[in-house]
């Protein structure tokens, strides 16, 4: 099959004027557990934040898991992309806007739960620094005021990163629209033309977006790992959590890239674009950081063994041996004995091997966050204010409509958006000499 | 306002055609800024894409950086000396905590004015006197001279095919 330009906008295209009978049924899937989540919110609102089952001494429970899970997920996108640019990976052409559109939802999803727990989101904007009478200021001693910067500038930069090298294909997309349509994406694509002076200008802003969202990337998940770790809780109070929770994030955001390039290249046919060699190589990422995650997982609960305090150890086996052991025991399967196997033997690191292997790491993830969260939180430092917690179904609801989002915003977005960027394929093209190149059913030819 | 130009297939020949009409601007008098080059990715390595190359946004990004830095430190350390709130024995104005504002701040800076510094020298938005083709898309490199003099446009399209035009056209935008 020949490759050219003309077929790499063709087929990248198609998705934005044409979708399949199982593209909208996805959205309808995605669409009723979004509608689900809002009536349950909407109950919430009417009754109270009572109808969670949070108390007291577990204040944060599957919100403040959904927040650092969904925030963690975010790390797939721009930090993976950032990295593969300034490495100049060329494989990573077909897979940076799928990675980076992860990034945006998650973040967005992520920044509204807080929302959602402060129970009276009306008043939301008491948090905002600004003079007012009524004396309230935040602390910016605290942990949850660098959360609000870390992740306003995460989501600042996260999408900027997605937009900028998105301007180039909307005007693509401009070309070759008609009516309404041909308008929107003329000033989607702010008049864009492909000067010398322009693409000049774009790819040294995306350089420097690279080079900046990378540290940003790592102090959002280091500050939302702060939340707990300057916190005096049993368990939380320790020096390696912000490592260990840039490590999970990567480590869910890539499992969940994953899934969703699976998804997509079924969805909107992009057998061609998105390859085996681009899975195997996700898949390679995902194995290393399953690896770290152990190692990580390991060292944090062997010093509080080792420590031997009694408020730790009293975390450690409602963990490990007693109330909470089949979710730990879960975790651990998920997240280590299920993919490093699938993920180290070759001839199962094919695309439905790393699918596989990723949904399990995002189920294992999730759990992460929750054992982290709620088994501390019921065993604090003094026993007469240990308590217990079990979700509600509105707190159900609500995680199961977080996931009904995340996959709205994207199936909407690659319904408006050509989810593989066409200038940086045909780029690819380029760098096979500027001819046409055949594809191969053994080599990663679009992968470039 | 009106555009000649011609559709190359790679940018050797675009090249070519833009030395043609850089030798043709002083030639036939017109200005070599109304020489128009567009294409539907970036080329590397030809004179036309690298007299482009700038290292001012670079330079951009650091003082937004500068400033986003300022500003985390105004914002902190003014706003705790204005609204003070009993620390337990910590600083007013704690560097450790105050640093990671700051730091957030510096970053935000420094993506904001690259930015800026993106829409202002690429000249976005700009919605009028847009030259396009739908040919771009197929991965033609549009080559050509907005408002040519009238009396060498015959001339302008024979340089055009000369240096290897698939095809010559004219827009009106």
């Amino acid at each position: 099959m020949q490759t050219t330009a003309e077929q790499i906008e063709q087929d990248l295209l198609r998705p934005l004027f044409h979708s399949s009978a199982k593209y909208w049924i996805a959205v309808a899937l995605a669409t009723s557990l979004l509608l689900a989540g809002v009536a349950a919110f909407a109950y919430q609102l009417y009754n109270g934040i009572g109808v969670w089952g949070i108390n007291s001494p577990v204040f944060w429970a599957f919100d403040i898991t959904n927040f650092v899970f969904w925030i963690g997920i975010s790390h797939a996108g721009t930090l993976i992309s950032a990295i593969l640019r300034l490495t100049n990976a060329t494989w990573r052409r077909p897979i940076t806007r799928c990675a980076e559109a992860i990034t945006v939802f998650s973040v967005l999803i992520g920044a509204i739960i807080p929302l959602c727990h402060i129970g009276r989101p009306w008043l939301a904007f008491w948090m905002i620094p600004y003079p007012n009478q009524r004396h309230i200021w935040p602390n910016f001693r605290s942990p949850l005021a660098w959360d609000f910067f870390a992740i306003s500038t995460y989501l600042t930069g996260s999408t900027t990163f997605l937009y900028l090298p998105t301007i180039p294909d909307f005007a693509a997309v401009r070309d070759a629209a008609t009516g309404f349509r041909k308008k929107i994406y003329r000033v989607l694509s702010l008049g864009w033309q492909g000067t010398p002076r322009q693409w000049q200008r774009l790819e040294t802003a995306m350089h420097i977006m690279a080079v900046v969202i990378v540290p940003v990337a790592v102090s959002v998940h280091t500050i939302v790992s702060w939340d707990f770790a300057m916190t005096p809780v049993p368990m939380w109070h320790s020096s390696i959590f912000g490592p260990y929770f840039v490590t999970g994030a990567i480590f869910s955001g890539i499992a969940a890239l994953i899934l969703a390039m699976a998804l997509l290249r079924k969805l909107l046919h992009l057998e061609e674009y998105l390859r085996p060699i681009h899975f195997e190589n996700l898949g390679k990422l995902l194995l290393t950081m399953s690896l770290l995650w152990f190692y990580f997982t390991f060292a944090e609960r062997l010093t509080a063994w080792y420590g031997n305090s009694p408020p730790e150890m009293a975390v450690f086996w409602e963990s490990i041996r007693k109330q909470f052991a089949p979710l730990f025991w879960t975790m651990v399967v998920c997240n280590f004995i299920i993919p490093v196997p699938i993920l180290a033997i070759k001839r199962l690191r094919t695309i439905t091997g790393t699918a596989i292997a990723s949904a399990t790491v995002v189920v294992g993830m999730w759990l992460e966050r929750f054992l982290i969260v709620v088994p501390a939180l019921e065993h604090k430092f003094l026993p007469y204010s240990w308590g217990t917690y079990r979700p509600t179904w509105v707190e159900d609801t609500l995680m199961a409509s977080s996931f009904g989002m995340m996959a709205l915003l994207y199936l909407l977005f690659s319904k408006f958006v050509p989810m593989i960027s066409i200038w940086e394929m045909k780029v690819g093209l380029q760098a096979h000499g500027g001819v046409p190149v055949v594809a191969a059913a053994d080599g990663p030819v679009l992968a470039e | 306002m009106k555009a000649l130009y011609g559709l190359y297939v790679d940018a050797a020949s675009a090249q070519r055609a833009v030395d043609a009409l850089r030798v043709a601007s002083s030639e036939l008098k017109f200005d070599a800024q109304q020489i128009v080059i567009v294409s539907g990715e970036p080329h590397e390595g030809y004179d036309f894409t690298d007299s482009q190359a700038t290292s001012s946004p670079y330079r951009w990004a650091v003082l937004g950086a500068v400033v986003g830095g300022a500003t985390g430190y105004l914002l902190t350390t003014l706003s705790q000396k204005s609204y003070p709130i009993f620390t337990g024995g910590m600083s007013l104005t704690p560097a450790w905590t105050n640093g990671i504002i700051i730091y957030e701040m510096i970053m935000l800076g420094a993506i904001l004015t690259t930015l800026v510094v993106l829409l202002i020298g690429a000249g976005l938005p700009n919605f009028k006197g847009v030259i396009t083709d739908p040919e771009i898309g197929m991965g033609k490199i549009l080559v050509g001279v907005v408002d040519p003099p009238e009396n060498s446009r015959v001339e302008l399209e024979r340089r055009l095919r000369l240096a290897g035009a698939a095809q010559v056209k004219q827009s009106i935008l």
